[in-house]
């Protein structure tokens, strides 16, 4: 099937829009793109975005770029990761161009100080809602292995603060072994 | 060398390079910006991260944009950006592909699982910085009762609870929480 002019406008909008709306970068992403390619066009599922999470985060790069690729790939293949990564970098671009000529003008303002205060509780709400459903799905599966991989990385990542890089290739080699252990003594 | 072609390769090497995003890579963008090539000072660069946590968009992203301008304009931001971009994005698609094309094989499945399982944990990580950050201020002292901000935690709870009762679009959310940061703390 070949995408329409309108789906490549649709990408083209949505990924401005979610990229000029996602302060912070990174992981505030998902929930936005949950909401418009899953739950609004259903271009995939819930479980299909979070296998392109997982990629995005994986790979080398912004998690935000590669997750807009990957979603409007999925949607509409190379044309549309070209429009969805193109349209994702556009917002920063601008702005960081705006602001860095009015920068200390920029960050001595007291009323854009105040909403930015405010629309970080605001993340941390999204953050949340996300984490929530991300981790029933996965406890869904009922896997011992899986459930652990959570609080293990969690606790790799956020208290003892090992490399992103390392956490993620020692997960790999654990699921290599697992498969490993299961095919050594077959039940 | 001209320095349009130089910014693109260093920024395509920050991006090959910068695995797991957000603030881990700051330490290899600083390398290669501030130390290497001496395009911009130390200071500057806290200032293009205090910047980044108050725009939208990737740090990798900002950071190369900004760097570009001071160095070589409009068309060494352009430059700056596609090399940061560009590497990840391809990975991603291959890999995708590949993992696609794979799916009957016993280990991708699995390794899938596992890296979604891994990458939970790192958002939960993220989301636990934010969240100490939203509510005690970025103030480096011990997090105790008395430092808590008590307008950003009913903000932080009021928003968590339409957001899972109605479903608000996450737009909605920013909108409405950044007019409740101009009300409260006004």
């Amino acid at each position: 099937m070949k995408p329409s002019i309108k789906t490549y406008v649709w990408l083209l909008a949505v990924n401005l829009f979610i990229s000029a709306f996602t302060f912070g970068g990174g992981y505030v992403v998902v929930p936005m793109v949950r909401r418009f390619f899953v739950e609004k066009k259903q271009y995939f599922t819930e479980e299909e975005l979070i296998d392109m999470a997982a990629i995005a985060q994986s790979t080398p790069g912004a998690i935000a770029i590669n997750l807009s690729a990957l979603a409007g790939y999925k949607a509409a293949g190379i044309g549309g990761a070209f429009i969805s990564c193109s349209a994702a970098v556009i917002p920063p671009l601008v702005i960081l161009t705006f602001i860095s000529a009015f920068y200390k003008m920029f960050i001595s303002n007291a009323v854009i100080a105040a909403i930015l205060k405010g629309m970080e509780a605001g993340v941390a709400a999204l953050m949340v809602d996300l984490i929530t459903d991300m981790c029933s799905l996965i406890l869904k599966k009922k896997s011992f292995f899986l459930s652990a991989m959570i609080p293990l990385s969690f606790t790799a990542h956020f208290i003892l603060g090992i490399n992103v890089a390392f956490i993620l290739l020692f997960c790999c080699f654990l699921c290599i072994l697992q498969v490993f252990c299961k095919r050594g003594n077959p039940k | 060398m001209n320095v349009v072609w130089k910014l693109l390769s260093t920024f395509l090497k920050i991006g090959l390079l910068s695995i797991g995003g957000g603030y881990a890579i700051i330490p290899l963008i600083q390398e290669q910006v501030v130390e290497k090539n001496g395009w911009i000072s130390e200071k500057m660069f806290t200032d293009i991260i205090t910047i980044s946590q108050m725009t939208p968009g990737p740090l990798a992203v900002n950071t190369s944009t900004f760097v570009g301008l001071q160095v070589g304009g409009i068309t060494g931001a352009l430059a700056a950006t596609i090399g940061c971009v560009l590497c990840g994005v391809m990975i991603s698609l291959t890999l995708y592909n590949f993992f696609q094309a794979h799916q009957k094989s016993v280990y991708v499945p699995e390794i899938l699982n596992g890296l979604k399982s891994a990458s939970s944990g790192l958002i939960i990580s993220a989301a636990f910085t934010i969240i100490l950050l939203a509510l005690y201020g970025d103030n480096t002292s011990e997090p105790n009762f008395l430092s808590l901000n008590r307008a950003a935690l009913f903000l932080f709870l009021t928003m968590l609870f339409m957001l899972r009762k109605w479903k608000l679009n996450p737009i909605v959310v920013m909108l409405l929480s950044g007019i409740a940061g101009f009300a409260f703390y006004q």
